[in-house]
């Protein structure tokens, strides 16, 4: 029992990383990012192609990694999904849907469907144990770590920041931030610049958890979705917790069928939005 | 300009003509065509009733599913079941596939529409997602490997193929005049009225909750029988292949195609996908990667499609839907752009 | 080139295929205090967004000492000291007062005016800065939104019907801040739809009717019928 909250705890730190981002962009510009899961897929993939070229360390892979997607994010938001922002959310669901259409097919033609890793090192194998016959991996308690500090550093960028203080008014008014002098554009691309960074960390570990094969996008789409709604949109520790309820209703699952556990984490999201539908932690205001 | 409402043109007179001529002549076809050539009018009409549904909701409804091939694959299986289970002849277990879908479609509405815009988006494939996993635990439908249509073998293999044509020449007929007599309707003029003018559109009341959930049914219905009817052409069904999202990508693609929010408008992306699975899907990743690269096209440069571009070529609507909308779509010309909007 | 800080030429503004405004010659000068006034739909407003950029309009109809800035991004607007107090308030709902504020110095002109100087000026509010700006009273929340177009240090500022919806007495109190504001040689437009507040607080006065000004001048030279009939064309 400890054994499946624990493991379902650190999969939802994995599945908070997914998230973050999708949150993120959402909450700044209702841009609901349906290529979410293919951007981590394909971030995975870029961690797998730079590391060779940095001596095989994951550490460095994502040093060269997370500048290279907070551009690519910046450069996407400015030049296309700035275009498909308003009133009406078709245009960015049906521009975002064909990107994760593009994005899959552009990496099964580079790099076939056979699932790929990142070779971790001692990472992988390191385990810590945590008082009693408790044992964890290294590697999950560090994402674990690193989804908390991504949160951790998110909430305090919105609540104590001025760039945080521009998202939070560009989200509520954009014409009158406009009139104090911000520059939405440019503000939505810092926003996507970010989440991509956080997506970008979200490949790496998934690569190096586990797999990644260009067909994998959706599925984790789903889970960044349900993390977010079961969680309350609007703030990033729902989120968060969402992540955690999402990881360990799945390990649940694995426990009775390793078939169940997608299934049971969609049947606890599909509750909760019957029972709550505005998340475990509802935005009060706004 | 007086409040005379004009339902048809002369150019809308002459398309029906057409239509009606094109609909006898290609009722003959299984007495001089080929086999394949059906065969293919068969899947082809799956994908354009599937697509006309998604237009409905997205174009006019002003819901962006992600998740129709969740009615699509249950009118898949309700056929099968019924056809393999409980001895009913699969052509007539269309219509009640489809019903099936609709009333399905009720209780799922009420998880769906907890959710707004983009985020509607992802949990009516989050729905789609529980429906395949689902069925892919039922084993007396054959689990998740799927299993095949037995109840259409005693047919020899000519009659079954007409008249799988047949009832999907009737299928696509009767899926337009739905739309059609839909859209022209209280509901459907009201509808496109809320779509048109911002101002209705932001004051969601009950009227308007009601509304989609009659779009949503009636997608649910067409999208349950292009369903029912794949399967029937294809005597093979699965999970993956029932509930898999590509249906929804394709329909995106041949809406977008064709153009949003107008009745002709998947008429024309159906052709259109037609031709180009039929000479570029040896492309494989290429072709499909293109076809993800032109509905992000078409939906930033050019949102009327083909058929806006022919209507306005030819100078009338093709199939006028929209005759009360020529008054109520003056405000929305007037509207103001603000400036911010229009800038990003 | 010219004495006056703002003026336009002939400005027209349209919506869509629809035209607002009509050809508006408008000036207004350091320390001048205006008044805009006008029945309602009349093109206030929209006089207003046309000044700071939300509707775009052709360059040369609006001039900033003589520099042309028509249909200019907002934020270059707001830049060059011109600061709008929209219609209907607007704060940010989910920031706090002081940070409605502090939005309001997002282009970091310099100037006199601070935090602790508006603190002075209306004291309520740093009492109240901690809580969302949309949980104030009527008139607090119009302080902050007058409070966030100054933090912009403008030279010109823009109230768009500041006294909507608000007591008498509450508005009194806000329209007693204006002289002070002004003192510094700031000019002010206020848009009014009370014809004797806004002859009160003003040196001139525009009425608007159907996107043409229909009558310009000192505002205490007018008479009851002069002012009803620019007011309503009858
Ligand atoms: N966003 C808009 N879209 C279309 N027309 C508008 C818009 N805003 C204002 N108008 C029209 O412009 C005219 C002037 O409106 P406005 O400037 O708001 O007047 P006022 O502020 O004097 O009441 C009115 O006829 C109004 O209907
Ligand atoms: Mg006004």
């Amino acid at each position: 029992m400890t054994e499946t909250l624990i493991q379902g705890l650190l999969l939802g730190g994995l599945y908070c990383l997914f998230s973050l981002g999708l949150s993120l962009m959402f909450g700044v510009m209702r841009l609901t990012n349906i290529a979410q899961g293919d951007f981590i897929v394909a971030g995975g993939f870029a961690a797998i192609c730079i590391a060779p070229l940095v001596g095989g360390s994951p550490l460095l892979a994502g040093l060269v990694l997370l500048p290279l997607a907070f551009g690519a994010g910046y450069l996407l938001q400015r030049g296309l999904l700035n275009r498909t922002l308003g009133k009406d959310p078709l245009p960015s669901l049906v521009v975002t849907f064909g990107l994760s259409i593009v994005i899959q097919n552009l990496l099964l033609e580079v790099f076939s469907a056979s699932p790929r890793s990142l070779e971790s090192g001692e990472l992988s194998t390191g385990s810590l144990s945590l008082g009693g016959d408790i044992v964890v991996g290294t590697l999950p308690l560090l994402i674990f770590v690193a989804a908390l500090a991504a949160t951790v550093g998110l909430q305090l960028l919105f609540a104590r920041t001025p760039l945080g203080r521009a998202f939070r008014a560009v989200s509520d008014d954009r014409e009158v931030a406009e009139l104090m002098g911000v520059r939405s554009a440019h503000v939505y691309a810092l926003a996507t610049a970010l989440a991509t960074v956080l997506i970008a960390l979200a490949g790496l570990f998934q690569g190096l958890r586990t797999t990644v094969s260009p067909a994998d996008g959706p599925l984790l789409l789903l889970f960044a979705f349900e993390s977010v709604i079961i969680g309350g949109m609007g703030s990033f520790w729902g989120t968060f917790v969402g992540a955690m309820v999402l990881g360990v209703s799945q390990q649940v699952g694995f426990g009775f069928d390793p078939g169940w556990g997608v299934w049971f984490g969609h049947l606890v999201f599909l509750a909760v939005l019957v029972v709550r539908p505005n998340g475990l932690f509802p935005k009060t205001k706004g | 300009m007086g409040a005379t409402v004009i339902r048809s043109t002369r150019g809308s007179k002459a398309v029906l003509a057409g239509a009606v001529v094109a609909v006898v002549v290609a009722a003959s076809l299984p007495l001089w065509g080929e086999s394949s050539w059906m065969r293919e009018f068969v899947e082809i009409s799956c994908y354009l009733i599937f697509a006309m549904m998604w237009n409905l909701l997205a174009g006019y409804g002003g819901m962006v599913s992600v998740g129709q091939q969740a009615f699509f694959g249950l009118g898949g299986y309700v056929m099968l079941a019924l056809g393999n289970l409980y001895g009913v002849n699969p052509f007539l277990a269309i219509p009640i596939a489809a019903a099936v879908a609709a009333l399905a479609s009720l209780p799922v509405s009420k998880l769906a529409f907890r959710l707004q815009g983009g985020y509607f988006s992802i949990g009516t494939w989050v729905i789609a997602e529980v429906f395949r996993l689902s069925i892919a635990n039922v084993s007396a439908v054959g689990g998740g490997s799927g299993t095949s249509l037995t109840a259409l073998r005693g047919i020899s293999r000519s009659v079954r193929e007409s008249t799988t044509y047949w009832v999907a020449l009737a299928c696509v007929v009767a899926s337009v005049a739905l739309v059609y007599v839909f859209l022209r309707s209280k509901e459907g003029l009201a509808l496109q009225a809320i779509r048109d003018s911002e101002v209705a559109a932001e004051s969601q009341g009950i009227g308007v909750e009601r509304m989609k959930l009659a779009v949503y049914v009636v997608a649910a219905f067409g999208c349950g029988m292009a369903g029912a009817l794949y399967f029937v052409s294809n005597l093979r069904i699965s999970p993956d292949a029932a509930f898999g999202v590509d249906w929804t990508a394709f329909a995106i693609f041949i809406v977008m195609i064709g153009g949003i929010g107008r009745i002709e408008g998947p008429v024309i992306g159906a052709i259109v996908f037609w031709a180009l699975n039929k000479f570029c899907s040896d492309y494989g990743t290429w072709y499909q990667l293109g076809l993800g690269l032109l509905a992000i096209v078409m939906t930033l440069f050019f949102r009327e499609g083909l058929g806006g571009f022919l209507n306005r070529r030819l100078g009338f609507d093709m199939l006028p839907t929209r005759r009360i909308l020529k008054l109520g779509a003056e405000p929305v010309a007037l509207k103001s752009q603000p400036v911010v909007e229009a800038r990003v | 080139m010219s004495a006056h800080f703002l003026q336009t030429r002939g400005l027209k503004a349209h919506y869509g295929d629809a035209q607002a405004l009509f050809g508006i010659d408008f000036e207004v000068g350091e320390g001048e205090t205006i008044a805009v006034i006008g029945a309602n739909g009349a093109g206030k407003s929209t006089f207003m967004k046309s000044l700071t950029g939300l509707v775009k309009v052709a360059p040369d109809s609006v001039l900033i000492e003589g520099r042309p800035v028509g249909g200019s991004r907002p934020g270059d607007i707001v830049r060059q000291g011109v600061a709008l107090v929209p219609e209907g308030r607007r704060l940010f709902p989910s920031l706090s007062v002081e940070e409605n504020l502090r939005m309001g110095a997002y282009a970091e002109r310099s100037g006199p005016w601070s935090l602790e100087r508006l603190y002075g000026l209306f004291p309520i509010l740093k009492e109240k800065r901690k809580v969302p700006g949309t949980s104030l009273s009527g008139g607090q929340q119009q302080m902050v939104a007058i409070g966030r177009a100054l933090m912009s240090n403008p030279r010109l500022l823009l109230c768009d019907e500041i006294s909507l919806g608000l007591a008498p007495i509450v508005i009194k109190e806000i329209y007693d801040a204006l002289p002070a504001i002004a003192a510094e040689g700031m000019g002010i437009v206020v848009v009014e739809q009370d014809v004797m507040v806004a002859q009160r607080v003003s040196q001139r006065l525009y009425c608007f009717q159907e996107g043409r000004v229909s009558l310009e001048g000192a505002s205490e030279g007018f008479t009851r019928e002069q002012i009803s009939q620019a007011y309503f064309g009858i």
